[in-house]
Parts: structure tokens; C-alpha cells; sequence
């Protein structure tokens, strides 16, 4: 038989930042699958606590950012006995290969806290299949 | 307590969960460390919140029991792309997971209730009766 839990807990990973801000909360890293089809680019992303509506995504210069806000004022009234891991805001970017992906027709769906993008890939960055003669 | 603007309230908020990391409140009946989902325990008035998280687990897929003061959370993560395609980063991880944990409080298993939103399960933890401390008048 299986073990019942093979399942091992990932520490949560903070995101080193370029700049510091004033007030020094930390902001973690998604944790991130990404894949690539003959059609698409798709990246998802693991921010629980953030609902569809907190979570941003932008294209710029070829650069992939998200963030994730989570609804803080829940744990209001909440005093920590035990804890395991922390929470904060999520952000991660990276760099797609330049002028790949319509930019305009990328998609993104939310579910059980994580975050799919669906990047199609630009028409003429497509394989094609050469006909030998 | 008032914060002034909630990144600062969030700061603090952080360091508070860091001061309670892996007490020894909670009793964790399972075998092995790191055991699958983690959990944070609050304590709201007299009773408890506990807030797990599993980001990508289904609801279908995740089971839930409560006996006396022992909490069991088991079920199943999945993360699967089919086969046609071409990883090029793999960071989330996937498998089973079952855990046990005990509380040090006696609980009224009849109040509990669980919502599960957004990658996030709350198990609000009322405590029995018979466990709420009583002020005892002073004659």
C-alpha cells in the first residue's frame, strides 16, 4: 500500500527585491509550473488566499509580472497560538522571449488559489512544418 | 489594536506569526516533520480558528474529520498537464496527504464548521462548554 501521505510541505519561498520599500514586509514567491504546447505558453501559479479579484497580471516590454494580494483584514481579532508558515502579499515576473505572444489575447482563470495564464503564441513564432520536396 | 496604514499592520502581523512558529501548543499526531497542508492556529475570544493552506487542492478531493479534540485532514493534490506538453519549470509539487492534529482544548465538535475558498481552509473551533474559563467571583 501507498503511504497515506506522501505529500511534504514546501517552505515558502520570499522574493528578493531590487529595491527595498519603507516598511520591510515580506512578499513571497508563487510557486510556479510553467509549459509550453505548440499553441501556448501556460503558467500557473500557486497564491492561496488571493481571489480574482486581487490578483494582477501584466505585460510589459516583455516582461511577465503578477501580484497577489490576500485579504488581510480576516485575521483581525486573531491572536497566533501555533503557527507553520507566514503570509503576504505574492509577486514574481519573468521574461518572455521578446514578441512571442499576443499580448492581447492572453487569459487567466483563478481557482482554489491558483492562478493559470494561457499566453498564446504570436502566429509567425509558431513551428511549422516544412514540405520537402 | 490600531496600525497605521496596513502595509505597517501587516509587518507586524508577520513578525506576531513568527514569534508562534511551531510552538509546542498544537500536538501534531502525525509522523514526520514537514506534514502536509500547514496549519496556523489563532485563538479568537475563547475559542480558535485554524487556517490551513492547500492552494490547488479541489473540494471534492479533500476530506475532513473531527473526533473529541482531534482534527484529521486528508486528500489529494493533484497537478497534472497532460503529456503533450514541455515543462519548462516545475515548482509545484503534488501527491496525497493525510494529518492528524491534536488540540490541547476541548472542543464542541457540534459547532465546528469549515469553509474552504480560495486555496484556504477555516475551521472555526468553538470550544466546549465545559473547557470556557469562568471568572469566579471573589467574595
Amino acid at each position: 500500500m501507498a503511504p497515506a501521505q506522501d505529500l511534504e510541505v514546501q517552505p515558502k519561498r520570499e522574493l528578493e527585491k531590487k529595491d527595498e520599500s519603507t516598511i520591510p514586509a515580506r512578499v513571497f514567491l508563487p510557486n510556479t509550473d510553467i509549459f509550453e504546447t505548440a499553441d501556448a505558453l501556460t503558467v500557473v501559479m500557486e497564491m492561496p488566499g488571493v481571489n480574482r479579484e486581487h490578483a494582477d497580471v501584466t505585460v510589459e516590454d516583455d516582461v511577465l509580472s503578477v501580484a497577489g494580494r490576500i485579504d488581510f483584514s480576516k485575521y483581525e481579532n486573531l491572536q497566533p497560538v501555533y503557527t507553520e508558515y507566514n503570509v503576504g502579499q505574492y509577486r514574481r515576473s519573468f521574461n518572455l522571449a521578446p514578441n512571442s505572444f499576443d499580448e492581447h489575447k492572453i487569459s487567466a482563470e483563478m481557482k482554489d488559489g491558483v492562478l493559470t495564464l494561457t499566453l498564446p503564441k504570436a502566429e509567425r513564432v509558431k513551428a511549422r512544418r516544412i514540405p520537402l520536396k | 489594536m490600531a496600525f497605521a496604514d496596513p502595509f505597517d499592520a501587516l509587518f507586524r502581523f508577520q513578525r506576531a506569526l513568527d514569534e508562534q512558529l511551531d510552538s509546542d501548543w498544537l500536538e501534531d499526531a502525525t509522523s514526520g516533520i514537514g506534514a502536509y497542508p500547514p496549519i496556523n492556529v489563532f485563538q479568537q475570544g475563547s475559542d480558535f480558528v485554524a487556517i490551513i493552506e492547500m492552494p490547488g487542492v479541489s473540494k471534492d478531493d479533500l476530506g475532513l474529520e473531527v473526533r473529541g479534540n482531534t482534527i484529521r485532514i486528508s486528500g489529494k493534490k493533484s497537478a497534472d498537464y497532460g503529456g503533450k506538453a514541455s515543462m519548462h519549470r516545475r515548482e509545484r509539487v503534488a501527491g496525497r496527504f493525510d494529518r492528524t492534529i491534536n488540540l490541547p482544548v476541548q472542543l464542541d465538535p457540534d459547532r465546528i464548521t469549515a469553509d474552504y475558498r480560495d486555496g484556504i481552509l477555516a475551521l472555526s473551533l468553538p470550544r466546549a462548554e465545559s473547557d470556557t474559563p469562568k471568572a469566579i467571583k471573589i467574595n
